[in-house]
This record gives C-alpha cells, structure tokens and sequence, in this order.
C-alpha cells in the first residue's frame, strides 16, 4: 500500500495529527456496547412474521396457536398498529403525501419480507417458533418488479390511496439547455443506462430493546438507529405523543452507511409491544430479514441521455430522463429526488442541464440513504456520458475530464443551480491519480496484458462527496415543508475534579468521533487529548441533540465539530474568566496551557489547575460578589444557509464538496468475462484533515463498498418479487482475497466555508463504481468496443458485452453537424 | 413412541481458563450461549449463515465459527474468546497492532477478526500477506476494505502476538 501526501498536513495544538483512537481500546477487547448486548429482567424476545408474497391481500390473520406456545408472551398485528397509531408522516407532495405506511402490514402485503405480525417470547427461539405457527391468509395479487413498468396504465398499483405508482416527479432545468444543442457540434444520444440496486450491509442488523415507563408514558430506546432526530420526528406523530417521551440512546454501533435511519417502523413496533406486554422487548433484525426489508440504495434508470459537445471536446449540456425506483415505501423518499441536484454538473463545467426526474414505487424492498445517497447515481450518470463521449468522439478521458473539470481558479464556484462548491483542485488530484498508477506505461501494460491474452483497461471515476445539507432541498419537492437549514449539539463541560467531558448529539458508526472531537477540544483547552473524555454515543437524556442530531451525510467535521468547536471556545472563555476573577487581572492576561489557567508571563504560583476552576462553581462558591462562569457550555451549530428558491429550484443545498478521483487498471480474460483489478489509486481532498489516519480509512473503506457494488454486490430480484440475494451466501461482498493493492493519496484544500477548514467526507461518491465501469469499457475497445450501460458489471454481464458488443453499441449514436 | 429427544442438557465448558457448568437447550448456539448465558459479548453475530466471521472463537485452539456449533456440541472443550486476548488487562502486541494501523473503524468485525488473526500467528508466525489474507478469508468487514487489516496483522507477526 503506498500513500502520497501532496501537500503539508495543517497543524494545530492536536488538529491534523493521526492520534490513536480512544474507541479502540474497548472495541479491540470485545468491551464496545452494541444494541445487542444490553439485556434487562424478563425482556421480551421479538420476532417478526413476514410476507412470503411481493403483493398480496392479508385475507386473515390468526395468532391464537402462537399465544399457545408456552414462553410466548404475546403478538401485535397490524390491526392493532392501525387503531393505536397514525401514519407515519410522508416528506412527499402529493400524489406521495398520500401513501399511508404503519408499523406493520395493514390490510396488504407489497413486498417480500415485509413485517406483518410481531411475536414476543421469554426466548429468541421461541419467538420464532410462535412465529411459525402464527396463520395467515394471504390473496396474492399481480406485482410490478421493473421500475419501468410501474408507471404503465396496466400496471398493478401498490398504493391506492396515492391514485398509481408514481411518488414524485419534477422537471429540472438550468442554463438554455436548447441553445447549448444548437450550438454543439456533436451530439451524443445514449438510449438507456442503469444504475443497480444494492446497500452497504453494514455487519451489525438493526435492532432495539426498548423499555415502557407507565407512569410517565415514556419509551427509553437503546438502539442503533443512526439518525435520532429523524426518527423521534417520525415516531412521535406515528405513537401520539411528544417526541419528550422518546428516550434515544445510542452506544457503539457496528456501521451504518445511511443504512440504519429509516428503522422507525421497527421502533413503533416494538414500542407499542412494550407498552402491551408490560416488559422490555428486544429485537435484533435477521440478516436475512435485513437484506429484503432494510434501506436498498436507489435503483435508477436514465433514458433519453442526450450531450452537447463542441468539437474540441468542451461540454455544453445534457439532458436525460431518469426513473427512480423506490421499491415499496416512502420511508425517506422522496428526498432522493432533490439529493442528486446537489451534484447536478458532477465535477464539470457544463452550464446547461435537464432532467426530467420521476419516482416509481414497485413491490420490492424500500430503498433509503445508502453511502452516497442519490448524488452517487447522478455522478456515475455524469461520469458514464463522460467516458461514452470520450469514446465515442475519440476523445482522450484524460484530456476531456482536464478540459471540462471545474477548476481551481474557479472556486468556490457557483454551479448552475446555484450550490457552491467550496474548494478543490480537480485536476491536480487526477495528476496524483495517474501518477500513482503509472499512467504513461500504461499502453506498454496493455500489450503486455494482450501477449497474455488479457484485455487490460483503465479507468478514471471523478466524485464528489456533498456534505452538510440544507434540509430546506426538501422544500424543493414538498413547498409545503418546515424543513430547513442543519445543526448539531455539543456540551464541554469541567467538573468537579478538572474532568473535561464532551457530550454530543451524533451516533457515530466508527468514524472516530471521540477522538477527533478530543483532538479539537484539546487544541482550544489548551491540554492533552487523553485528559478529554468524549461521551459514547447519543442519549436524548443529555440534552445534547436537535432536530437534526446523527451521523449520516458527510457532515461530522462541520456540524459536529464546529458544535464542539463552539462549545470549547465558550468553555475556555468560562475558564479564563473564572481565573481572572480569582487572580483579580484582566481576563486578556490568562491563558489556559498544559492543564492550568495561569498568568501570562506570571510567576509560577499564579496558576490554577483545571480542578480548582471545575470545583469552584459546582462545590466552592461562596464569596464570590457575582455568580461565577458555569464551567459547562452548550453550543449548537447552525451552517449558514438560506431556504431555495422553489420556482427556479436554486440555491445552496450543501455546504461542502469534498472531492474523490479514483483511477484504476483492470485485465479481463475475454473467454469468461472473468476480471481482476490489477492496479487501484484513490486520492481525496476533504479540506482540512483533522485526523489523517481515520480520514484516509474511510477513504478505503468507500472504495471497498464502490467495488464490491460494481463487481458482486446486487439485490437481484425474480419477476414474482423475491429476492434472489437474502443473505452473504447470495450476496456477496468483498472478502480480503478480493481487494485490489491500493495507493491513496491527498489534496488538503480548506473550506472557507467551516469552522475547520475541514469538509464532511466518508460517503465517497462511488468512486470505484465509476472507475471500474470506464476501465471495462477502455479495455473491450479491443473486443468490439461494447459500451457499459449499468453500474454493476458482474463477470458474466463483461463475457455478454464481449459476445454481443452490438447490443450496448446500439444504445448510443453520434450526430455530428 | 419413541422416547422424547432431549431438549435440555447440561454442559461444562472451559472460556478463557474459567470452568462453566451450564444447563443449556440442545437447540442454543454456542454463540448465544456465550452471548446470553455467560454474559460475553464481545463475541458477535453478523449473519444467519457463518458466511461473516464476526462470532469466530477458538475451540481447543482452532478458530471456528460459534454460530456454526450448538453450545452442546462445546461440552468438555476449552472456548477461547476476544475477552481473553488481554487478560491482565494489557492489550497484546495483536490487539495494539489493530490500534495503531487503524484497522478497525466500528469494530464489529473485530473481535472474530482478531480470533481468526492469533489462530493465524499461532500456528504461523511469519505468514506471508497472501497467507494472511487466506487467513481472514471467513471474516467480513465492510468498514475498511481490509487493507489496514492486514498490514495490522504484518505488524504484530513482526512483533510477536
């Protein structure tokens, strides 16, 4: 593994240092908490009854065997879900707005694996032997599985209540889109392309115990729901109570991807459970069970893509259709319809864009945020037409991504819906790209790969990571939203004994936030980041949360640490203050170093010990003529960002892009289609690194998940809607025999836009998605110059496009004036 | 009839050198018996088909998947599991190695990852990188993409576990 650091990593106190992670201690002895490991007196084991039926009226249902078994404490169906709680709240306008969605399956079934009964018993396998015995009459009924179909006049329809399959659809459009046609002098028709489903399967299923208080009518919570705020707005409509009388409590989780936040139907289920039975209920999801039901990523299909092109090989515009495919519930959709124009010209320089954006619902699992939620889609459309292009007109896919980029002089710069890019230097980071793969010998590579009788291609995947939305972007598809801007809480506090104690309201999944909020904190405070004690997880009990509190959306270094930025500064100035006022000087003369606050320049005794400061406003306070500084500061940190204009659907949607230029070498054996990655760079700028060392992990663990997605990972499904991948048998994700040797390196170019200069970063763009798809199609330019239309491209998918390379090569046409 | 099968039966185990005598249904997974009946979990459970490794022990020094055996089935044998790598409370040059690579980021994976490690270095104690990567074939991670890993694992075959 070989890493290339471009350019001098920004210091300062403990800021742009790898420390070592204060997780790791515990996780490495088997001492994390996860949600599973919590256990209470008599708890209750549930179990979930599912949908064999991709559609299907629920005729009857009948519990009365199950409730039999001894052991078994009770059961909850739909009917009940139906009379104790409402709908949950849908984000869509309508026709979306009206889809009507429970705990449980209420009346029908519309995917498999949908929840329909939960049973509870004294054991997990009792739970799931009431379950088998728990009877129902299903009506099966006609499904739609392709999304393409789901919007035909003949087409089942899954939601009557919504008048048909379709959730969301709007027009999109900026620049003078029929100008940039007439002025092009080629014209690039690509008839359909297909982005897969698939998510990122993080280890650890989702899962709760949940605990009812009847006197005070409130749920305490232990779960691994990733985005708290989310779920308590969800959840407190739905159970007709304050979101006050939902207690969230998160401690380690074990990934998350964007995964783990639409889990509030299972929570309202367990909930009312709880409150039934008079004890704790635990669940923890079956893998099975997460792979049909649990936050597919966004399945799209493009059609109609046209590209305007200047012969020189300067980009005007696109436009194209997409269909989105949301499976069977709104459980954060439609926001996916908005997500994508946060990257609507990827990294490109093209001022003119269409399109037409349609949301289907069909009979298969729901899809929600996945690890490049809804911009990963876009940016692989962006970077397919650019390599199609390329292609097609001759061009260089070095020289046409150089010609086009946004570039560096240009920041920030306005795209044409007006997000700002905050910083970045494209071109310079595909420099380090190719320099790390050796790009000049490449062509010497490829007839050596030939002499074997291999098809060796290289690639290039150019991403963005937006982090830091403005949910005001909501707006754009429901005007009648009251959502906007971001923000996150932190508390820093000194106790009694000088203990500096962070307090968050994020949910980290293994992004380090204990030791990067420690690191910053350490810096302002002015002490060692082991004397920082960064609180585990969420709890709605701290008082350290808002309504947008969590971990998802490349924002951790923005929101979550400009929250402890803040909340550390108003901590030091307390500090200073309360030294002052005990040294009777200027609060300007202290400063705070090496654990005390002392007088600038001062002789040694006028120096206090962060003990004396923490014990004297919470134990030894008399004297003083005035209340002194409380030693505990709250700061909640809010982006500055205006709501959208809705009419021209324009305006800030993030506050920052950090940037990913993947470029990889692959060689097919063109007899089976079989290929492996021989040759892999990822360089990343996410401004100001607070942590190196945990930055570039996740700039790893990206390119994993983009892999695995282009290569094995799918959620095939049969035309009856059963999923043909339910478990890590079918689906397969990359095993260490499978990872390509890796070279990373970085560009740090600071946001002016953040407290830190840093961007959120994480998600990744799909990177590795884009890059593989563009090396098979360089390396089949030599079997018949098939064109790659889908994003995942297993084996035997590459040994079709090598028999058939007329198939895809009808797909595309150029017009050239 | 026949005779009833037996639903229930009592077991005595050996975890990290305590002896456990248990009553235990024959049906419990040796996971969950760790798990829920002796209150160690550090041991986890990623998948329903032993295709993770996140619940990978060692049986009389073997690693083994401990969803893939009934806790019955673990009668009369010595358990060795992550919460017995450091006993004295100090991390083993292993687990250090883990930390210091950066080679877990939620560390779900990483107790049967470090199971599947030490079985490793044991048996091995210079393996090449090919030989480590055949090692951890069974264990899925989906944070780091295992490069960390093993040069992690590199590190404390350098260094002795």
């Amino acid at each position: 593994m070989t890493a290339v650091e471009q350019e001098t990593t920004l210091r300062k106190g403990h800021i742009g240092v790898s420390v070592p992670r204060k997780e790791d201690s515990r996780l490495v002895q088997g001492q994390g908490v996860f949600f599973d490991d919590i256990k209470r007196h008599n708890m209750g084991y549930v179990h979930f009854v599912r949908s064999p039926y991709a559609h299907a009226k629920i005729v009857s249902i009948d519990v009365t065997a199950a409730l039999e078994l001894p052991g078994v404490y009770g059961t909850l169906t739909g009917d009940e879900v139906a009379l104790q709680t409402d709908p949950f709240f849908q984000i869509a306008a309508p026709p979306g707005a009206h889809v009507k969605d429970y705990a449980l399956a209420v009346g029908k079934v519309r995917y498999v694996g949908e929840a329909v009964v939960a049973v509870a018993a004294e054991t997990r396998e009792r739970a799931r032997d009431a379950a088998e015995l728990v009877e129902i009459d299903y009506e099966p009924l006609p499904v739609v599985v392709d999304a393409r179909r789901a919007l035909d006049p003949d087409a089942p329809v899954l939601h009557e209540d919504a008048g048909g399959n379709m959730s969301y659809t709007g027009v999109w459009e900026w620049g003078d889109v029929d100008q940039a046609f007439a002025d092009a002098d080629h014209v690039v028709r690509i008839g359909e392309l297909h982005f897969d489903r698939f998510n990122s399967t993080p280890l650890e299923t989702d899962g709760a115990l949940v605990e009812y208080n009847r006197g005070t009518g409130q749920w305490t919570i232990y779960t691994n729901n990733q985005f708290p705020g989310f779920a308590a707005i969800m959840m407190g409509p739905a159970l007709r109570c304050g979101i006050d009388k939902l207690r969230l409590v998160t401690q380690d989780i074990g990934g998350g991807f964007g995964n783990k936040i639409t889990s509030h139907p299972q929570l309202v289920a367990l909930c009312l459970l709880a409150r039934k039975l008079k004890r704790p209920v635990q669940w923890t999801e079956w893998r099975t069970d997460f792979h049909q039901s649990m936050s597919h990523g966004n399945e799209r299909w493009f059609h109609d893509v046209e590209v305007a092109v200047k012969a020189d090989g300067t980009l005007l515009g696109f436009r194209a259709k997409a269909i989105d495919d949301a499976g069977a519930w709104l459980r954060y959709e439609p926001l996916g319809g908005v997500i994508w124009s946060q990257v609507a010209p990827g990294v490109y320089r093209w001022r003119n864009i269409k399109l037409e954006f349609t949301q289907v619902l069909t009979n298969k699992g729901p899809v929600s945020p996945n690890r490049g939620y809804s911009r990963m889609q876009h940016l692989w459309l962006t970077e397919r037409i650019v390599d199609i292009v390329a292609s097609e007109l001759e061009l260089d896919p070095v020289e046409i991504r150089k010609r086009n980029y946004v570039r560096a002089e240009d920041m920030p710069y306005e795209t044409p819906n007006g997000c700002v890019y905050d910083s970045g230097d494209y071109a310079k980071a595909l420099d380090i790209v190719l320099d790390l793969i050796g790009y000049d010998t490449i062509e010497e590579r490829r007839k050596e790969a030939a002499a074997r009788g291999k098809l060796l291609g290289f690639g290039i995947g150019s991403t963005l990571d937006s982090g830091t939305n403005n949910f005001g972007q909501s707006q754009l598809l429901n005007p009648d939203l009251q959502f906007s801007g971001n923000n996150e809480v932190a508390t820093v506090k000194l106790d009694i004994f000088g203990e500096i104690v962070v307090t968050l309201g994020t949910t980290p999944q293994g992004q380090g936030h204990e030791t990067t909020a420690a690191q910053v904190v350490a810096s302002i405070i002015g002490c060692d980041p082991d004397l920082v004690t960064v609180r585990v997880g969420h709890d709605s009990y701290w008082n350290s949360h808002a309504g947008f509190s969590g971990t998802y959306a490349s924002q951790f270094a923005v929101t979550g640490l400009g929250a402890v930025k803040g909340a550390a500064e108003e901590l030091a100035r307390q500090m200073r203050q309360l030294a002052s006022m005990v040294f009777q000087c200027p609060e300007e003369a202290i400063e705070l170093a090496d654990g005390f606050a002392r007088i600038k320049d001062g002789p040694p005794e006028a120096a206090l010990p962060f003990m004396a400061l923490g014990a004297i406003p919470n134990a030894n306070n008399a004297g003083f003529p005035v209340d002194p500084p409380q030693m505990n500061a709250r700061y909640v940190y809010r982006p500055p960002f205006e709501v959208p204009d809705k009419e021209r659907k324009f305006g800030k949607l993030t506050l920052t892009y950090a940037m990913q230029i993947h470029g990889c070498v692959l060689e097919i054996d063109p007899e089976t289609g079989y290929y492996e990655l021989v040759d892999y760079a990822a360089v990343d700028d996410c401004g100001t690194r607070i942590n190196p060392k945990i930055v570039e992990g996740q700039v790893m663990g990206a390119t994993a998940h983009g892999i695995g997605a282009a290569i094995w990972e799918t959620f095939a499904y049969d035309e009856e809607g059963n999923l043909l991948t339910p478990n890590f048998y079918d689906y397969h994700v990359p095993h260490a025999l499978d990872m390509p040797p890796l070279k990373t390196g970085a560009v740090e170019s600071p946001s002016p836009f953040t407290p830190l200069g840093a961007k959120g970063m994480g998600e990744g763009g799909g990177g590795a998605i884009h890059c593989v798809g563009a090396a098979i199609q360089d390396a089949l330019r030599a079997a018949g110059g098939a064109v790659v239309t889908d994003s995942h491209n297993p084996y035997h998918r590459v040994w079709e496009l090598i028999r058939h390379p007329e198939r895809s090569r009808a797909t595309v046409e150029v017009t050239t004036r | 009839m026949g005779q009833q099968p037996t639903t229930e039966r009592t077991i005595s185990v050996s975890v990290n050198g305590e002896t456990y005598e248990r009553d235990v249904p024959t049906a419990r997974l040796l996971v969950h018996f760790l798990r829920d009946d002796l209150d160690l979990t550090g041991t986890h459970i990623g998948c329903d088909t032993g295709n993770c490794g996140a619940c990978t022990v060692h049986v009389d020094g073997a690693a083994v998947k401990s969803c893939m055996l009934l806790a019955v089935q673990a009668d009369g044998r010595k358990v060795a599991t992550v919460e017995g790598l450091a006993g004295d409370g100090e991390l083993t040059p292993l687990q250090q190695a883990f930390s210091h690579a950066h080679a877990l980021q939620c560390g779900y994976c990483t107790p049967g990852m470090l199971m599947s490690a030490k079985a490793l270095l044991d048996r091995n104690p210079s393996p090449t990188e090919e030989e480590i990567r055949i090692a951890i074939q069974g264990n899925i991670c989906r944070c780091t993409g295992y490069w960390n890993i093993v040069e992690a694992i590199q590190d404390a075959a350098g260094g002795g576990t």
